[in-house]
C-alpha cells in the first residue's frame, strides 16, 4: 500500500501529469485547501485574477494563442457563476479549458449552505462535461477525463466540481491509462480519412471554375500544422480563400489569394465570391449566422463540402453536398498527398479553369470595400489600426479584442500572418474579453507584443484585470478605440431605430490616463491623427502595461455590412448606402 | 408588407415534422437525465413522452426512450447532439409507423363509477392486456399496456365511465426479431 495523499494534492499530481505550467483563479473558503497545497508544487504557477470573469477569460487567452489547455481554478457559490461568462465563452468558440471548483462539503450539498450553488447544473449547458466529484478514489480518473475531454475532438471547456471534504481526505494515487473506453468513443473521431471521400473533393475541385476556400477556427485549433496544409493547398490550387472571423491567422492576411474575412463585416470581394461561387469548401467553419445572413439565399449556386471535426455542425444551418467528419489538419494533410500521387494533372489544367473567377473577383476588389474617408482633424478608428498594424507588424504581435465595432475594425485592417495570434469572442461576443485574454496571452507569451484593441465601453466591463497585469509585470497594451458609445449598439441604432442612441453613450467615462496610473501602469492619449505614430511608437516601447486612449471620431460606423435580411451580394459599402430603407420586420429580427 | 429580411437566418422553409421514438443508451450516473432533457429544452426540442431506467445492472447503462417530434433535419442534430454528450454510449431513432418497431406504452386508469359504467369500461379497456390491479365497493384500478395513440382514445372513452385518475409511462420501444440495435 502506497502513500495516502489528500484530494487538493491528487488534483496537482493530475496537473503536473498534464504538463500543466499556469492556472488561472481566484481563493476561497471551499478551495482553500486546494490553495494551501499550491506551495508543494513549483513548477506550477498560480495568476491571481480579480474576478473569476477574469481569470476564465485569460485562460482562454493562455489556451488560444499556446494550443494548450487554460485552467481555472474558482471557488464554490459566486466563484462557479462568476465563471459561467467564460466558460459559455469557450463553449461557443471551441477553447479547451479546465475549470476546477471548490463546492460546499458532501455533507452541506443541498442545504443552501453558505456558498453553495448548483455548480454542475449551472455549468451543464455551458461545458462540454463536468464532475461532481463526490468519492475522493474517482478524484484522480475524474480530472484526467476532464483534460481528456477538454482538449480531443472539438475542444471545450469542462468543471470539475469537488467539494471541500473531498480536497482533504486521502487516498492513494493511482492514474489508469483506460479513459479511450471511458469516453464512449467519442474521443477519436474516426482518425482515417477515405481516399474515396478525398478522390470526391478533389473531383468537384477539378469541375469546379469558380472554387472557394472557407476557413474558420478548427484550422487553428488543429495546430500550427493544419495552417502550413492550408498554405500548401491553397498554393498548389490556387483558389481564392476567405476566413471567418476565428480562422484568421491560419493564412497570411497580406497574400493576394486571400480575400480577407468574409460575413457580415466582411469584404465585398469574399461575400460576393461566396455568394457566386459554384463550390464552397468549408474547412472548420460552422455556417454561423454572421456569416450565412439570410441561409435561403445563401450561395445558391455552389456545391458545398463541409469538414469539420464535429459531426453535429455539418448540416446545422446549410445542407451541404459532401461531409468530411475530421481533424481539420489529417483532412489537409491527406488531400495534399492525394492530390501529389493522384492528380497531377490537376496542378496544371485547373488554373486555367478559374481565370475568368479570378477577373470577376478582381473586379470586386476594385471597390475597395474597407477604404474610408480619412481626416486630418479627428482620428478615424479604422486609420488607427492601419497604423498600429503597420507599427507592431515587424515583430510577433498577438492581438486580442473586445467585442464592437474596433473588433471588426481590428477583424478588417489588421493582417495576421501566423495563427494562434488573433484571439478574440466571436461566438458568444463577450464585451471584456480582451483586457483578460490579453493577460493570459502575455502569460503564455512573456517576450512578445500583446495588445487588446479594445472600445472604451468593453473594456471597463473587465478593468479590474488591469491590477493582475501589473502584479505579475504583464506589459499588456490596452488600445482603446474610444469613441464614447457603445459603438456597434449606436450603429445599429441609426440604421435600425431612426437614431434614436437609447442609452448606449457613457456619459461618464473616467480619465483613462489617470486611471493607468492609479493602476500603476502607465497612461498615454492621442486625439490627433498626426500624433497618432509617435504615440502609438512610445507605447510599443514601453515595457510596462499600457492604457492607450486613443480618442476617434465617434460618429464613424463599421463598413462594409450586409444589412439586415440582405444575402451576401447586397452589402452596404459606405455612408452613402446607408438611405436604404431596413424592412420593419427586419428590424425585429436583427 | 415587404418581404422580410433578417440578418439572423429567418425560419426559412420548414420540413413536415414527424414523430420519431428516439432509444438512447447512457451511463447511469448522476446528472445523466439532465443532461439528456436540458438539451431538449436549451435547443429548443420537443419531448412527448419520456420512459427511463436503468435496464443493465452490472454496466450501469440506462435505456431513455423519447418520444419526440421534428423536421428530418431537427431529428438528425437531436441525434448528433446525443452522440457528442460523454456518457451517451449509442443513439437508436426510428420513425412511430415503422412496421418493425414494437412500441408500448403502460397506463393505470382508476375508475370511480355505478357497477353498470365500470363494466362498460373494463369491457373497454379488455383488448389492451389489461389487469384489474385493485378493486373497491364503486371503483377499480386497470392496467393497460397499448399504443400511445390508443391510450390517448381509451382517456376520451374513459372519461365519462369515470375516469378520474390516469398514470402513463411514456413509450417503450424495441425491434422486432432477432437484430439488435447496435
Amino acid at each position: 500500500m502506497g502513500k495516502l495523499i489528500s484530494g487538493a494534492e491528487i488534483v496537482f499530481k493530475v496537473l503536473e501529469h498534464h504538463n500543466v505550467e499556469h492556472i488561472f483563479g481566484y481563493p476561497g473558503g471551499a478551495v482553500l485547501p486546494i490553495y494551501d497545497e499550491l506551495k508543494n508544487h513549483k513548477t506550477i504557477k498560480h495568476i491571481l485574477a480579480r474576478h473569476e470573469q477574469g481569470a476564465g477569460h485569460a485562460a482562454e487567452g493562455y489556451a488560444r494563442s499556446s494550443g494548450k489547455p487554460g485552467v481555472l481554478l474558482v471557488t464554490s457559490g459566486p466563484g462557479a457563476t462568476n465563471a459561467v461568462t467564460a466558460l459559455t465563452d469557450a463553449y461557443m468558440d471551441s477553447v479547451p479549458l479546465v475549470c476546477i471548483s471548490g463546492q460546499v462539503p458532501t455533507h452541506l450539498i443541498g442545504t443552501d449552505a453558505f456558498q453553495e450553488c448548483d455548480t454542475t447544473g449551472i455549468t451543464r449547458p455551458c461545458t462540454k462535461h463536468n464532475w461532481l466529484v463526490k468519492d475522493v478514489n474517482d478524484l484522480a480518473k475524474i480530472m484526467d477525463l476532464a483534460f481528456e475531454v477538454a482538449t480531443t475532438g472539438r475542444p471545450g471547456p469542462v468543471l470539475v466540481d469537488i467539494p471541500k471534504d473531498i480536497q482533504f481526505k486521502k487516498t492513494n494515487f493511482v492514474l489508469k491509462n483506460s479513459n479511450k473506453k471511458k469516453l464512449n468513443g467519442k474521443s477519436k473521431p474516426n482518425g482515417k480519412i477515405s481516399s474515396s471521400d478525398l478522390d470526391k473533393v478533389i473531383n468537384l475541385m477539378k469541375k469546379s471554375s469558380k472554387p472557394i476556400f472557407y476557413t474558420g477556427g478548427g484550422v487553428i485549433n488543429s495546430g500550427p500544422e493544419a495552417s502550413k496544409s492550408l498554405r500548401e493547398l491553397v498554393s498548389t490550387t490556387g483558389f481564392p480563400i476567405t476566413s471567418t472571423l476565428q480562422g484568421l491567422g491560419a493564412y497570411p492576411g497580406d497574400d493576394p489569394l486571400f480575400l480577407g474575412m468574409l460575413g457580415m463585416h466582411g469584404t465585398y470581394e469574399a461575400n460576393n465570391s461566396m455568394y457566386s461561387c459554384d463550390l464552397m469548401i468549408n474547412i472548420g467553419a460552422r455556417f454561423d449566422d454572421r456569416i450565412t445572413g439570410k441561409v435561403d439565399e445563401f450561395s445558391p449556386k455552389s456545391k458545398k463540402i463541409h469538414v469539420d471535426i464535429d459531426p453535429s455542425s455539418i448540416g446545422k444551418n446549410i445542407k451541404v453536398d459532401l461531409a468530411v467528419v475530421s481533424d481539420v489538419g489529417s483532412f489537409l494533410k491527406a488531400l495534399n498527398k492525394r492530390i501529389k500521387e493522384k492528380h497531377k494533372d490537376f496542378l496544371n489544367s485547373n488554373k486555367q479553369n478559374i481565370s475568368k473567377w479570378w477577373k470577376d473577383i478582381d473586379k470586386w476588389r476594385q471597390k475597395k470595400s474597407l477604404s474610408f474617408i480619412n481626416s486630418k482633424e479627428v482620428i478615424k478608428p479604422q486609420y488607427a489600426v492601419q497604423r498600429l498594424y503597420e507599427l507592431s507588424k515587424n515583430q510577433d504581435t498577438y492581438i486580442t479584442t473586445e467585442v464592437g465595432q474596433h473588433q471588426m475594425w481590428a477583424a478588417q485592417h489588421y493582417k495576421f500572418n501566423k495563427p494562434n495570434r488573433w484571439m478574440t469572442s466571436g461566438g458568444l461576443g463577450t464585451m471584456g474579453y480582451g483586457l483578460p485574454a490579453a493577460v493570459g496571452v502575455q502569460i503564455a507569451h512573456p517576450d512578445k507584443l500583446v495588445i487588446d484593441i479594445a472600445g472604451e465601453a468593453s473594456v471597463l466591463m473587465t478593468m479590474q484585470e488591469m491590477s493582475t497585469a501589473v502584479q505579475y509585470k504583464l506589459p499588456i497594451k490596452i488600445f482603446i478605440l474610444n469613441n464614447q458609445y457603445m459603438g456597434m449598439v449606436r450603429q445599429w441604432q441609426e440604421l435600425l431605430h431612426e437614431k434614436n442612441y437609447s442609452e448606449s453613450y457613457t456619459a461618464a467615462l473616467p480619465d483613462f490616463v489617470k486611471l493607468a496610473e492609479a493602476y500603476g501602469c502607465v497612461g498615454i492619449q492621442a486625439t490627433k491623427p498626426d500624433e497618432l505614430d509617435e504615440k502609438i511608437n512610445e507605447m510599443i516601447n514601453t515595457k510596462e502595461p499600457v492604457i492607450f486612449d486613443c480618442r476617434v471620431d465617434p460618429a464613424e460606423n463599421c463598413f462594409p455590412m450586409i444589412p439586415s435580411g440582405k444575402p451576401h451580394n447586397q452589402m452596404l459599402l459606405g455612408p452613402e448606402d446607408e438611405k436604404e430603407e431596413v424592412s420593419d420586420e427586419g428590424k425585429t429580427l436583427v | 408588407m415587404p418581404k422580410s429580411k433578417s440578418a439572423y437566418s429567418e425560419p426559412g422553409k420548414l420540413g413536415k415534422s414527424e414523430h420519431h421514438i428516439i432509444v438512447v443508451w447512457v451511463d447511469n450516473e448522476a446528472g445523466v437525465l439532465a443532461r439528456v432533457v436540458g438539451l431538449f429544452s436549451g435547443r429548443g426540442y420537443n419531448i412527448e413522452s419520456l420512459a427511463v431506467a436503468e435496464v443493465d445492472k452490472k454496466k450501469h447503462i440506462s435505456r431513455i426512450t423519447i418520444v419526440t417530434s421534428g423536421t428530418p433535419s431537427v431529428i438528425e442534430q437531436i441525434k448528433l447532439q446525443l452522440k457528442k454528450l460523454i456518457p451517451v454510449h449509442k443513439v437508436a431513432d426510428f420513425k412511430r409507423n415503422d412496421p418493425n418497431i414494437l412500441f408500448k406504452e403502460l397506463a393505470l386508469f382508476k375508475v370511480v363509477s355505478s357497477k353498470k359504467n365500470r363494466e362498460k369500461a373494463q369491457k373497454v379497456c379488455k383488448k389492451y392486456n389489461s389487469f384489474v390491479l385493485d378493486k373497491s365497493k364503486n371503483s377499480f384500478v386497470i392496467q393497460v399496456t397499448a399504443l400511445r395513440r390508443e391510450i390517448d382514445k381509451l382517456i376520451e372513452t374513459l372519461g365519462p365511465l369515470g375516469l378520474v385518475s390516469t398514470s402513463r409511462t411514456g413509450a417503450v420501444a424495441m425491434t422486432r426479431g432477432a437484430e439488435i440495435f447496435k
